[in-house]
């Protein structure tokens, strides 16, 4: 990369896996008038924002900051001593173009760079007007030492076009189009002569805005370019950007704004997107930019950030002709496929532009500008926030946050907010704002799209439809052996689906060997891992946050992006990715009468020689490949990939590697989008298999086997009364809904930019397979080729063919074992024999037998059970110490700690065994994601040291939180890694659910993201709502193990962390589909390898401790993660089956027969589990540890952590299949001046917050109860405002707070996020301006008021609604009471299950995963109100029915006594926020409450009913309902 | 999948044993019939587990958990297909097997495990019935390959079943004049009845397997003869040595081994003897040895109406639930009841002989002493000396290992300090070509164990003749049942 300080690849650390996230902000004057103040706005606007971005080790070391600006002539005219000419129509860019280049700080190598630039400039036909070296001040500014170490010098070039015949020069948009090429060319060109170190990078070259942007911190910025601060640099409109990478390595272009856009966010589909503008190269032309576009080529630079290859897109499609506003929402639509209120002509722009162009998918604020439009858009699930003002005297303010600039209320006349998948615009030469309908309307307008759609597209379900044909059983099971289906798949996986059209379920984790590591024949699927979001993005919720996602998509032949017309939607739409055979049968038969030749169809047959191995394997996919050319040069338009047909020689090439070996051959061929790829694929039978195809570049799959395996199961009645028709729709929906699950694991929400985008993690396949068949997705630690490939596939051929079959009598498929163990199957390490000594030695405290354990378990490893099982310790003799000289065993249980396994997941017996035995250990047990009760939470025998914050915040309060020695965040769980939970009704049983604060009999939703954390600085921003909440905690953050988790605990570090886990996929005990079990995230090893070396090599590993978890069982296991980076190991299935877990594996059915995962009383009297037997358990660990210590030279586990090189791989080698596998970078120790362990704990200073004012001020109250008044102000900086001083409270007077409004605390100005979060009762605040994010968040029993100024004309009579605070308000709230005098943001009240709130109008999703309380929304919501609301109450003025889902509630008249109980609450709302709302609905109560209805979820509503009928009849409540839920 | 609450909604049940007065009456077998819902209803208890420990303690690793579900839904014959691609002879182990398995059942921690052993039996006894469960299943093409198996108890018919399915030409041997080995002559009607063996016979002859019985190979054929003959031999010739008891008065009239006296009513039963010479008609029977031979013998005794049947054990009575020095999932130390054990007679526990009474030649009684077992002796409490009345004494005390005249000592195979046959890793003997499968190389043991090692032995063999195998393997010759 170029100007960075971003390491080579090495040992596990990739750059690829560098994320980032910010703040961002934009000032514009709307009248067009420039000015230095709108600069200046800009800059302090980012200096407020500071809190966005990060610092490395070095706090000088900025992640990143810049500014996006229209030209300033008036400074270059006076600082440049050539002449510049002078555009006719300044208003629209100047007659020159300039440009912040960054070139060589080697002077020589400057000297030929500015000689290339010459050349091209030359050859181009442009004037090179001159060069100005930038004036810049590294020393004064501060930049810190890594960032100046790679600094580049900073020239800007001038150019000017050629003169027009008239002689007049081009200016503004029309020389911005000449010199793109230009500057693409030298772009490329210097790089390939210079070198990455040589090469010239514009941070932008444009005849309309310049760019001034680095490796600063956001006060850095105006310090180091001299120009922004000068008095001539005037504009009409500023973007500014505070970047947060996730590593500490400075690397100047990264930063932002880029040449159109700032972006704050994640392109979670870029490599799909990327390849497929590779491939459209082709077709690409524009009459607009002048000569050969090809010269531009690549569009994307290699190597570039996800933001920057956006805006090399967006800039390409600004430049070829769509305005930036059509060409953001082309690469950005709204959620348009579920919108059935859709306005039709917008529906038409919107379908006919998915046909030219995938969405760029991921969470998005995406400011941008060409000079004369300033706009912002939000992804359409609005993941990121945004907040925009516009004042008296026609400024426009947006950002990230509010309050980034100091407004008087007095010149505030608008307040809003970025909505999601809307546009904000402001358009400088109309000089106003143009609303989202505004802009769109008149896109749409632009041309007959719907006519085209309607002419164009062909949809499948128009199609004639073809005859079904039904196979026999016998030849149903003789291709289920060649593709090595197994009866436990058809148990497991296929029977589900079939029956039931959904996936099946397990628990307990996996613990099987890796598909490489496996002796047994694999699919090469196995070797993949799905990928997910995990901090840097948020997953997405596709059950209840379905109106975003779609499974529809387009197929077929792409024409010119850049000249659109009607023949570009001539295309065919699959409503789902998955076919029927029904299905594909009219698809290859389009053109079957020869009518629609457009359509034509060409079906490529995947076998090879089964005898011929690895090279007729090659040699068959390169004639597939070639056949595919032939095809494509013959007009065909649909490509059908077959693997029908097998003979007993001819085996099937295994689907996904012919898939995407063809795909990555046409997107070379750059042919990729002249064709629809199909999939006729035998070996796919589950979701994950079918989410591979897709994801390496299949349009649509045809799993034709499983479907006809369901059929089978259904004709022969293994169904239940499942019909064969119907068996094979619900494989269909099973398989496609899996999918949407698996793309909204990693917050994709379109199959149609899920396509190809190899959104996965591959381990153990060799990087020339990689290279050659999936370009792109790389290894680094090797593996097996195509010879293993073609050996597995002859493996479950010959079974298919066996010469005589009565061998096998009685046998009809192989029987798995890969989900339950089975003597003939995988192998598993917890099997029935270790489980056995590992109870049996704990129990009877026989330490010989604990050894047979061990032996066991580390046998099997070594089998290729686990990854660790392949190294060995480096012992030396010569170095070895006496036993007695390590630290004791009581000294290294401390490091260890149970997992997060929840109350209500396992039962009170099992959990309390847990924590005692961890208490009495001086380990650390964790309560998991369910809360604790207050009788536990309060002894510290009983209680768990951990407290865990997960999506779900069940039970997390003040008090939970003041009574934690380490506060954890859940971001991943191995199990399910990017997905939520879900505790159905009849597991919540009443003293569950009392410790949740939810209600009894109904069920709990855990939303797969934290809805505070859409990206690494709102972590950073959830740490420090934590660490106010208990400042005496740790706070960890867990992670699951991917490539480039390294890179995300950097970032976790960054953002303040003291502690980072990282989980393997082999643990995690709670309940997931069997795809999440099996195939998502990785083993610890590679993480936890990773996360050293990169913590390392940021030189952060000294700041935070790292942990290790998932699948730890033995000593050998801890020893292993020690000398590879952990200093703590958690365990969670050892200690359980310690105490009588026997891997039933139902832990989701409330069955387990030793009492440990259910509620129900009858299975909880067969627990047999004792803290001593678990206790005995760490403490043979620890002195096993003890014994490896010594062994290798380390008197304590201090002393070992790190160091890797006592570790040895050569015996991996000797695995049969291991072979090729290269572990040694897991071992790579980076030479840097960093410590192996946490040597230097972050300090974490809260004494300058607000809160410390608080508390010193609230002194009369924190000592004797006495009431205090407080009044300060505040600003957005403050953030967390009241937190501490109510842990403050809690920790003094207990879970149950203050008397009411003890604590009074009055504040003005706008709040920074988090204001009142976890505040107990006792606590009020009233501030008086506006809130930002997360108000409220985990209320606990506290007030929040948030009113405007009375003096702000936004608040004038007749002025509309104003935002007053921003999104995901009351998150997880308790109890208390929330007034809010204003409209709100997205999700207000999520996972509310107590508290109060009113406001008076919301965005989406508001009431989301609500489980209690009420809500009062006096205003317009937002769509999709009540998902996945189980509890509580919702009352809306006015609703709108549509924007209420109605999965779980009904929209439902008041009953009499809630319309008065409704009339005080509005009238407490109008007493405390003046709010002219409540006060106008008051004047004509209860006229005006027949306007109300209630949100009402359906099983609350019956439990409300059974406890009063309950309460009529004089029965136990609590029996009744979990009776009636028991069914 | 399974019913996951079936465990909660039933509870374990059985056939009902018949009346004990009707069932000392006659032979025939103990059990009453079982009704079909119930089976089911039993089988909805299994609990589908994770790791299934009931498969591990199976030494033919029966799927059990698969079959279970196959029977709770009524889909006998997929059910019959998942059992018998593990077992040749179900309907054999659903009669005769202690039902490892069930020791092992995750159920069994806080409850009573599932009847697995039951409805095993059921489904092979439903496959015979309803027609589909003996369907012969010859190979569909012949290797050319000729094997001899000798002897044809469980692990010798399981070796030849499987060899002749993978296309091999096999003929059985058999010293006794009919074929069965010990399931013929040594198990009591009333625990099988001869036919459900019988049927079983047919069904391999119809496969192609020859049987030659009343052939002593070694004597009646010579060993060059048998290696002449075939491409490879399986010794399945069981531990036939029976331990001796080494008291005063062994000698005596009236003083006999198990098997001999087990072998002659078998024999009268099947029409191939006229009368039995040792009976135990009027007689007080002390039966020496605690095991299920004992009990075989002491139900017999019951049935020959005898006087008095004493059966003594050298160990002190067992709990009556599992010891904790056996914990689950293995086989638990316990006090068990047999069908015979509750017929009448009495047991006698932390026992050992002393020496045998007689009167005229013929035994009269038996001195006994208290005492508790150690490894390899007995020790003794003084002054516990007792005596019992008898009349018949049998020596129920178990094998030692094959018997080596004849056959082995002719072939030549090496004979492990155990007494048992070498063997390696695929059950070859020291001698190429000559497999072992059964007793006679794991030493005395039980059916399942025999039925899976003769279904190994046949994949050594298969694999030897062949080159590589794909008939199944459960079972490494080393292999234990967990402790």
């Amino acid at each position: 990369m170029q100007y960075s300080a971003t390491p080579a690849p090495q040992g596990l650390y990739d750059p690829q896996f560098e994320r980032d996230a910010c703040g961002v902000a934009a000032v514009a004057d709307i009248k067009g008038r420039r000015s230095h103040s709108i600069v200046n706005d800009g800059v302090t606007a980012l200096i407020n924002l500071d809190h966005r971005g990060a610092a490395g080790a070095d706090p000088a070391v900025g992640d990143g900051a810049g500014i996006l600006i229209q030209v300033p002539d008036e400074l270059f005219r006076g600082a440049v001593d050539f002449p510049l000419p002078v555009s006719p129509d300044q208003r629209h860019g100047e007659a020159y173009a300039v440009g912040v280049g960054f070139l060589p700080a080697d002077p020589a190598a400057r000297i030929r760079a500015k000689q290339i630039v010459t050349e091209i400039v030359t050859e181009e036909g442009l004037q090179l007007l001159g060069w100005r070296t930038v004036p810049t001040d590294p020393i004064w500014s501060g930049v810190g030492q890594m960032a100046l170490d790679v600094m580049p010098a900073f020239e800007q070039l001038f150019l000017a076009g050629p003169a027009r015949s008239d002689g007049t020069l081009p200016s503004g948009l029309d020389l911005d189009r000449i010199i793109y090429p230009a500057r693409k060319r030298i772009e490329h060109e210097t790089v390939d002569v210079l070198g990455d170190s040589g090469g010239i990078y514009f941070a932008s070259l444009s005849s309309r805005t310049i760019v001034y942007k680095g490796m600063l911190t956001t006060a850095q910025l105006p310090a180091f370019f001299a120009d922004i601060t000068d008095e001539r640099t005037t504009s009409a409109i500023a973007i500014v950007h505070s970047r947060f990478s996730t590593n500490t390595f400075p690397a100047w272009p990264l930063a932002h704004p880029f040449r159109y856009i700032a972006h704050n966010g994640e392109i979670n589909t870029v490599r799909g997107n990327r390849n497929r503008m590779r491939a459209r190269e082709a077709m690409l032309a524009s009459t607009l930019i002048p000569g050969d576009l090809a010269r531009a080529f690549p569009i994307c630079t290699p190597g570039a950030s996800d933001s920057a290859s956006f805006d090399e897109v967006l800039e390409l499609l600004h430049l070829g002709g769509r305005t930036l506003p059509h060409a953001v929402l082309m690469m950005i639509p709204e959620a348009w496929e579920n919108d059935a209120t859709m306005d039709p002509a917008l529906r038409g722009f919107a379908e006919f532009h998915a046909s030219l162009i995938e969405p760029w998918d991921g969470p998005a604020c995406v400011t941008f500008t060409d000079g004369t439009v300033l706009g912002a858009v939000l992804d359409r699930n609005g993941l990121r926030p945004g907040r925009w003002w516009l004042t008296t005297d026609d400024t426009v303010v947006l950002a990230s946050e509010a309050g980034v600039l100091p407004i008087p209320p007095e010149k505030v006349l608008e307040r809003g907010r970025l909505q999601p998948g809307r546009m904000f615009l402001v358009d400088t030469d109309q000089g106003r704002i143009l609303n989202d309908t505004e802009v769109k309307e008149e896109l749409a307008a632009e041309q007959p799209y719907r006519d085209w759609v309607h002419a164009g597209l062909m949809r499948l379900t128009d199609l004639p439809p073809r005859e079904h044909v039904t196979v026999s059983h016998r030849s149903v099971l003789a291709r289920q052996k060649i593709f090595g289906y197994t009866e436990e798949e058809l148990r497991v996986l296929i029977t589900p689906m079939a029956a039931s059209g959904a996936e099946g379920i397990g628990s307990m984790g996996t613990d099987t060997p890796e598909a490489v590591l496996s002796t047994r024949p694999r699919l090469i699927f196995d070797y993949f891992s799905q990928l997910f979001a995990q901090v840097t993005n948020p997953p997405l919720d596709a059950i209840r946050e379905a109106v975003v996602t779609s499974l529809s998509s387009v197929i077929g032949p792409e024409e010119n992006l850049l000249e659109p017309g009607p023949w570009s939607c001539r295309q065919i739409v699959l409503p789902f990715p998955v076919l029927d055979n029904d299905d594909l049968a009219k698809l290859m038969g389009m053109n079957a009468d020869g009518n629609l030749p457009g359509f034509a169809s060409a079906t490529i047959s995947g076998l090879f020689d089964v005898h011929g191995g690895a090279a007729a394997l090659a040699g068959a996919i390169e004639r597939c490949r070639i056949e595919t050319d032939e095809a494509i040069a013959g007009g065909a338009r649909v490509i059908m990939l077959s693997d029908r047909h097998s003979t007993a020689d001819r085996a099937p090439i295994p689907s996904l590697l012919l898939t995407s070996a063809v795909h990555q051959h046409l997107v070379r061929q750059k042919s990729r989008t002249k064709v629809a790829l199909v999939v006729e694929s035998g070996d796919a039978r589950e979701v994950h298999h079918v989410a591979l195809l897709l994801g390496y570049g299949a349009g649509a799959v045809n799993p034709y086997l499983v479907l006809e395996s369901a059929e089978d199961l259904a004709g022969r009645g293994l169904l239940g009364d499942v019909t064969p028709h119907k068996a094979v729709k619900n494989t269909v929906y099973a398989l496609g809904k899996g999918v949407l699950k698996v793309m909204s694991k990693m917050g994709i929400s379109t199959v149609g930019s899920y396509r190809a985008a190899q959104v996965f993690a591959v381990f153990g396949i060799n990087n020339d397979v990689l290279d050659e068949y999936f370009t792109g997705s790389t290894t680094r630690t090797g593996g097996t080729g195509l010879a293993t490939i073609a050996g597995d596939v002859a493996q479950r051929h010959a079974l298919a063919f066996v010469p005589n079959p009565r061998t096998l009598e009685h046998r009809g498929l192989e029987i798995g074992g890969q989900y339950q163990w089975r003597r003939e199957g995988e192998i598993h390490l917890f099997n029935p024999e270790t489980v056995y000594l590992l109870q049996h030695s704990t129990r009877s405290k026989q330490e010989r037998v604990f050894r047979r354990y061990t032996e066991a378990v580390d046998n099997l490893s070594r089998e290729g059970g686990t990854l660790r099982g392949l190294f060995d310790l480096v012992v030396n003799e010569g170095r070895s110490v006496p036993l007695d000289e390590v630290e004791p065993a009581s000294e290294i249980v401390k490091r260890f700690v149970t997992g997060a396994m929840s109350y209500g997941s396992i039962s009170i017996e099992a959990h309390e065994t847990l924590a005692i035995a961890m208490n009495r250990l001086g380990g650390k047990s964790n309560t998991g994601e369910g809360g604790e009760d207050v009788d536990r939470l309060l002894d510290p025998v009983r209680r768990s040291a951990i407290k865990q914050v997960a999506s779900g915040r069940f039970g997390v309060t003040s008090a939970f939180l003041v009574n934690a020695r380490e506060i954890q965040i859940k971001m991943a769980q191995g199990a399910k890694p990017g997905e939520g939970g879900q505790l159905p009704g009849h597991k919540v049983y009443p003293w569950i659910a009392a410790t949740r604060n939810a209600t009894a009999g109904v069920g709990l939703i855990s939303p797969p993201p934290h809805h505070d954390i859409y990206s690494i600085e709102d972590l950073k921003q959830l740490i420090h709502d934590l660490r106010n909440a208990n400042p005496a905690a740790d706070v960890s953050v867990k992670l699951v193990s991917v490539p480039g988790v390294g890179t995300v605990a950097a970032g976790v570090t960054k953002a303040h962390a003291d502690k980072v886990i990282v989980a393997g996929n082999d643990g995690g005990t709670g309940a997931a589909a069997l795809t999440s079990l099996k195939h998502t995230g990785q083993p610890w090893e590679l993480g936890l390898a990773e996360t050293q070396q990169t913590l390392r090599l940021n030189r952060l590993r000294e700041q935070v401790k790292v942990q290790v978890d998932g699948g730890l069982k033995t000593p050998r296991d801890v020893i292993v993660a020690a000398l590879l980076g952990a200093e703590e190991f958690g365990f969670s299935t050892a200690p359980l089956v310690v105490a009588g877990c026997v891997m039933m594996r139902v832990c989701h059915l409330d069955t387990c027969p030793v009492g440990i995962a259910t509620q129900n009383p009858v299975l909880r009297e067969r627990y047999t589990g004792t803290p001593e037997f678990v206790e005995t358990f760490f403490l043979y660990l620890a002195e096993q540890v003890r014994e490896y210590l010594a062994a290798l030279g380390f008197r304590s586990m201090a002393e070992a952590i790190g160091h890797a090189e006592r570790l040895d791989v050569s015996h991996a080698i000797a695995l049969h299949r291991a072979r090729g596998l290269d572990l040694a970078p897991l071992l790579e120790i980076p030479d840097v001046d960093s410590d192996y362990s946490c040597t230097h704990p972050a300090q974490h200073d809260l004494s300058k917050t607000l809160d410390a004012k608080l508390i010193v001020l609230a002194k009369p109250a924190l000592q004797d109860a006495r009431g205090v008044h407080i009044d300060l102000p505040i600003r957005n900086v403050d953030r967390t405002a009241g937190t501490m001083l109510g842990s403050e409270v809690t920790r003094v007077f207990g879970p149950d707070g203050l008397p009411d409004h003890t604590i009074d605390v009055d504040l003005t100005g706008t709040a920074g996020q988090s204001l009142g979060a976890f505040l107990p009762r006792g606590v009020s605040i009233t501030l008086l301006g506006d809130a930002n994010d997360y108000v409220g968040k985990g209320l606990s029993g506290g007030r929040i008021i948030v009113r405007p100024d009375e003096n702000s004309p936004s608040q004038a009579p007749g002025v509309k609604t104003q935002v007053i605070a921003g999104n995901t308000i009351g998150y997880g709230a308790t109890s208390g009471e929330i007034y809010l005098r204003g409209r709100v943001g997205e999700r207000f009240a999520v996972r509310n299950s107590g508290a109060l709130m009113v406001t008076e109008g919301s965005g989406d999703h508001a009431c989301e995963y609500m489980t209690g309380g009420r809500v009062v929304i006096l205003g317009r919501t937002g769509r999709n109100v009540g998902a996945g609301m189980s509890g509580g109450i919702a009352y809306l003025l006015d609703p709108e029915p549509a924007k209420v889902n109605p999965e779980l509630v009904d929209l439902e008249a008041l009953d009499p006594d809630e319309v008065f109980w409704l009339g005080e609450v509005i009238s407490a709302h109008a007493k405390l926020t003046g709010s002219r709302i409540a006060a106008a609905l008051l004047a004509d109560w209860p006229i005006a409450a027949v306007r109300f209805s209630r949100v009402m979820p359906r099983d609350y509503k019956r439990v409300l009913e059974l406890r009063a009928e309950a309460a009529a009849r004089g029965l136990d409540a609590d029996e009744m309902i979990m009776e009636a839920s028991h069914g | 999948m399974a019913d996951p609450s079936g465990f909660l909604k039933y509870h374990r049940q059985g056939p009902a044993r018949r009346p004990i007065p009707l069932r000392l009456r006659d032979w025939n077998e103990v059990y009453e019939p079982f009704d079909e819902q119930d089976t089911r209803s039993q089988a909805a208890r299994c609990m589908d587990c994770g790791i299934p420990f009931c498969h591990q303690g199976c030494p033919l690793g029966n799927i059990i958990p698969e079959w279970n579900d196959l029977v709770r839904t009524g889909k006998w014959v997929e059910a019959s297909d998942r059992l018998h691609a593990t077992n040749n002879f179900p309907e054999f182990t659903g009669r005769l097997c202690p039902a490892p398995c069930e020791a092992a059942c995750v159920l069994g921690i806080g409850d009573e495990p599932v009847a697995i052993k039951l409805v095993e039996q059921e489904i092979a006894d439903h496959a015979i019935t309803a027609g589909f469960g003996l369907t012969p299943r010859p190979a569909e093409l012949s290797t050319g390959r000729s094997v001899a198996v000798i002897g044809s108890g469980p692990a010798g018919l399981a070796a030849a079943q499987q060899l002749a399915r993978a296309g091999h030409a096999v003929t059985v041997y058999e010293r006794d004049a009919r074929i069965g080995g010990l399931m013929r002559y040594g198990i009591p009607e009333f625990k099988m009845a001869r036919d459900v063996l019988d049927r079983r016979l047919a069904q391999m002859a119809a496969e192609g397997v020859t049987f030659v019985a009343g052939c002593a190979v070694g004597i009646d054929l010579t060993v060059e003869q048998l290696q002449d003959d075939y491409d490879a031999v399986v010794i399945a010739t069981g531990s036939t040595v029976p331990r001796e008891l080494t008291v005063d008065g062994r000698d005596l009239d009236g003083v006999y081994l198990a098997m001999d006296y087990l072998v002659q009513q078998n024999q009268v039963l099947e029409g191939t003897r006229g009368a039995v010479e040792i009976s135990a008609e009027g007689k007080n029977v002390i039966i020496i040895g605690g095991g299920d031979t004992g009990a075989d013998c002491y139900g017999t005794a019951l049935r020959q109406q005898a006087k008095s049947v004493t059966q003594l054990d050298i160990h002190v009575m067992p709990p009556t639930t599992r010891d904790q020095s056996t914990p689950w999932p293995t086989y638990p130390l316990m006090l068990r009841i047999s069908a015979a054990h509750e017929e009448g007679g009495e047991r006698v526990f932390g026992v050992n002989s002393t020496s045998i009474e007689g009167t005229d030649g013929h035994v009269s009684g038996l001195h006994l002493v208290e005492g508790r077992r150690i490894p390899g002796g007995f020790i003794p409490t003084e002054g516990t000396d007792f005596h019992l009345d008898a009349d018949l004494i049998l020596i129920a005390l178990g094998f030692v290992g094959p018997e080596k005249p004849g056959l082995l000592d002719g072939l030549g195979v090496q004979i492990s300090g155990r007494g048992t046959i070498v063997r390696d890793p695929n059950y070859m003997t020291s001698v190429p070509g000559v497999f072992v499968a059964g007793d006679a190389g794991r030493g005395q043991s039980l059916i399942v164990w025999a039925i899976a090692e003769g279904r190994s032995a046949a994949a050594g063999v298969d694999a030897y003749l062949a080159g590589s195998s794909f008939l199944p393997d459960p079972l490494e010759p080393t292999a234990v049942a967990m402790r």
